[in-house]
């Protein structure tokens, strides 16, 4: 982090321009004379022997964000360059901290879940998932089943469109000019209308409380969402066409930004980059919560822990997603929706809860706890985000400029679950 | 008065300047007549130029609409046509900012500097029969020379603009220019051996067999290496929205980014216009002295068309996979297919060294054959050339018992 006095801001550029860098040329290294001399109107090598002479560069000091169109929201990094690869790395963040924990200690436990839908803002049913489960946790009350199922499917298509939307910007970031975004975005809205179904919400869906779900689902949904899936199979498999296989996505992205799999457990990276390293590590499998226990599906995972490896696992995963909403369709049943829960929540007093799960960008997890009161004395949030970053230097230090925006692209951070 | 325009000068196979110049000449001096005529055909090629670029940033944005499944702009005028009017208004009002550290001259002749090499461009591309502004002896040569200022002009505006992204995307335009330029000559050689001459009206009419099947392989490295040098995806990195935003012209605004905007679609018009003129036969094809403008603006939108689809598509490459794609592909490719032709033409021409069309037949088919094997063998070269060396990406799918 940048810490006043510490490490100057950017140096300022010399008054005139890059002209002036030229002003103070190295000296001639004795022995420089024979081979072709070079007449140049640049002041300092007219007349001199520029074929051995040693070529000097300057590194350079980049301010990438907070306003840089692929930093993934308010982002900054300041990069130092020699030419166009990469020396130094700093990632600065901050700019959109809203102070998620501490608004939590003076809301009421059923409030806070608005709050939790600004974290991640592009998963938002699975930030209420996780909150949710830290409440349960400290009430011990039972979900009803159709609210487990109602939950796990919301979660997965949630998942989907959050994939999608990772995927597309990925694809951005490495220079296509919105089209494979755009098809993803065909997609992710028709999950959003969806949602818009289920509670009247897209983004910030607030669908999930304390001990069950909101609203049941609407007569029209599961026609609607038998129809999505049937036109999804179609529309992901033309994406999958246009990009998995395209020359200049492989040798972009291949072998780019390495991730050992020691390094990525050593910094606690979770989710589609931890998966994407080798490890199956996936709390939907190792520590079931919802109906996931009754869910059968696969945890992809690539062993090269490249750029490329961490944008299949999420292609993958999105397979195997959908493979989870056709169970819940046909395992769900009637029944009520939320358990008998008291519209003010009070727990009691010194219970602690941590609720976790397996959310797009990597383990989500909500640490709660009561003093007795109708809001919780301690929220906090553990954001993958945020922890996926911490891997930031060890990927980006030695790549190029062009690879930096891919690297981060392919960590798929959010920045309002990285500031909160 | 009667004035008379020698044979020898290059403005005589222009039919509209001598019909102008014989016009004014009843009225006025013959020197006057000549700088009123010249005058004339200059308003009409720089506003046909600019139109004309205005025209495709309307016709790009609607098509690239549709590749995304979007609909595009559709608010003004017809099928929102009069899109670019109100883009020009928009930038035309708004605030023209010049950077406090720029180099106040230099950062202000940019724009110009960037827009004349396209407009002069297509001073000698005959649109139709008899419709070139000159007709130059050397044109090819020409138009080499003209799209090299395009670089001077990049690179001063990445050093004028006093800004890091700006010198960032100066410095890598300035490095795909200079690469591309090479195979770019050399494919052209390619042409000029075939056609036997320099001049764009002589190589148009040297086509009784399309250029694009006589050299495939020229087609295809003069293809790649314009789109670098129009700097458009894959090859885009001197602007690459996602890395350095806007690249060297970061920091332009108002009427200066206008002409900078219009220098670039023009630059794919112009550019598509030479390579009519080059390989696909320019303005002939049947019924051309009276059809020939429609023959070369039908050809010339396919190709704009296929640069706007292939913009639409591709992702970006790295700087250093793009000049390993100039100097360890295209090069010898242009290399190969010069050599090729060289030889074709030394064995198939008659006494007087010139080409019939059976002879374009036989080189088309042996070109071909070469342009086939070529592609697959270099393909598979750079391919493992390129693809860096890491380790093999093993994907499983894990069923991930709990324990």
């Amino acid at each position: 982090m940048w810490r006043e006095g510490e490490n100057p801001p950017n140096p300022p550029l010399r008054k005139g321009g890059f002209r002036r860098q030229f002003r103070n040329l190295p000296p001639l290294q004795k022995g420089d004379q024979g081979g072709i001399f070079v007449l140049l109107i640049l002041p300092g090598y007219r007349g001199k022997n520029l074929t051995t002479m040693p070529i000097k560069t300057e590194p350079m000091t980049v301010n990438i964000g907070p306003q840089h169109p692929s930093t993934h929201g308010v982002f900054r990094l300041r990069v130092t360059f020699d030419g166009e690869e990469i020396l130094e790395v700093e990632p600065i963040f901050g700019y959109l901290h809203r102070g998620t924990e501490k608004l939590a200690e003076e809301r009421n436990y059923t409030q806070i879940v608005t709050l939790t839908d600004r974290l991640d803002y592009v998963s938002s049913m699975i930030n209420n998932q996780a909150y949710c489960l830290a409440v349960e946790g400290l009430l011990g009350v039972e979900v009803p089943q159709r609210a487990k199922y109602l939950r796990t499917l919301t979660a997965e298509l949630q998942r989907v469109a959050s994939h999608l939307m990772g995927i597309g910007f990925f694809l951005q970031d490495l220079g296509t000019l919105g089209t494979p975004l755009m098809y993803a975005f065909r997609s992710r809205e028709r999950i959003l209308d969806l949602f818009e179904m289920l509670c009247g919400a897209r983004i910030t869906v607030s669908y999930m409380r304390p001990g069950g779900v909101f609203f049941d689902a609407p007569d029209d949904f599961w026609p609607a969402l038998d129809q999505f899936l049937k036109d999804f199979e179609s529309e992901y498999k033309e994406i999958e066409q246009l990009i998995l296989e395209n020359e200049i996505v492989m040798v972009r992205t291949r072998g780019v930004s390495l991730l050992p799999l020691d390094v990525a457990i050593n910094a606690s990276v979770s989710g589609p980059v931890l998966r994407a390293s080798g490890s199956d590590w996936d709390w939907r499998k190792m520590d079931p919560y919802d109906a996931y226990d009754r869910m059968e599906f696969d945890i992809p995972t690539a062993t090269g822990g490249d750029n490329y490896d961490r944008f299949w696992v999420r292609i993958q995963e999105i397979h195997q997603s959908i493979r989870m909403v056709k169970q819940c369709i046909q395992q769900i049943e009637p029944g009520p929706i939320r358990a008998d829960v008291p519209l003010i929540l009070r727990p009691p007093g010194g219970a602690e809860a941590y609720g976790r799960v397996e959310a797009s960008k990597g383990e989500l997890a909500f640490y709660l706890v009561s003093d007795g009161g109708i809001s919780p004395y301690r929220c906090k949030v553990r954001s993958p985000s945020l922890i996926n970053l911490t891997v930031t230097e060890h990927l980006l230090v030695g790549w190029k400029l062009a690879d930096m925006i891919v690297t981060l692209g392919s960590l798929d951070i959010n920045m309002g679950e990285v500031d909160r | 008065m009667n004035c008379v325009l020698g044979p020898d000068n290059i403005l005589y196979d222009t039919l509209l300047f001598r019909v102008i110049y014989d016009g004014v000449g009843n009225v006025l001096p013959c020197w006057l007549s000549y700088a009123v005529a010249g005058m004339a055909m200059m308003m009409i090629l720089v506003n046909g130029v600019l139109l004309g670029a205005g025209l495709f940033s309307w016709v790009e944005r609607r098509l690239i609409g549709r590749f995304h499944n979007r609909i595009g702009p559709n608010r003004w005028g017809p099928m929102g046509s009069l899109q670019p009017l109100a883009d020009l208004v928009k930038l035309l009002v708004k605030e023209d900012l010049t950077p406090r550290g720029a180099d106040r001259i230099v950062f202000a002749i940019v724009p110009v500097a960037m827009l004349a090499p396209v407009v002069l461009m297509m001073a000698v591309v005959p649109f139709a029969k008899d419709t070139a502004l000159a007709n130059l002896n050397v044109g090819v040569l020409y138009i080499l020379a003209v799209t090299s200022i395009t670089s001077i002009a990049i690179f001063m505006a990445g050093w004028s603009s006093d800004n890091r992204y700006a010198m960032f995307g100066a410095s890598r335009g300035v490095a795909v220019l200079i690469s591309y330029e090479v195979p770019v000559v050399m494919s052209l050689l390619g042409v000029v051996l075939v056609a036997g001459s320099m001049s764009l009206n002589d190589i148009v009419s040297a086509q009784t067999v399309p250029f694009l099947l006589v050299q495939p392989l020229a087609f295809f490295v003069f293809f790649a290496g314009t789109s670098a040098e129009l700097n458009r995806t894959p090859f885009d990195i001197a602007e690459a929205e996602s890395e350095i935003i806007a690249g060297y012209h970061i920091e332009y605004s108002g009427v200066k980014f206008a002409l900078i905007q219009a220098a670039e679609f023009g630059a794919v018009l112009t550019s598509s216009a030479v390579m009519v003129t080059l390989f696909l036969g320019g303005w002939s094809g049947p019924f051309s002295s009276y059809l020939g403008w429609a023959w070369f603006l039908m050809k010339l939108g396919v190709l704009a068309f296929i640069f706007s689809w292939i913009r639409a598509t591709f992702p970006r490459l790295r700087i250093d996979q793009l000049l390993a794609f100039a100097w360890k592909f295209l090069l010898p490719l242009s290399i190969i297919n010069l050599f090729a032709t060289a030889l074709e033409v030394f064995f198939l021409r008659d006494g007087a060294g010139n080409l019939d069309t059976t002879d374009l037949w036989i080189m088309a088919g042996i070109n071909f054959g070469v342009a086939i094997t070529c592609l697959l063998v270099f393909g598979t070269m750079i391919k493992e050339k390129v693809r860096p060396a890491g380790p093999v990406t093993g994907a499983t799918l894990s069923t991930g018992e709990a324990d």
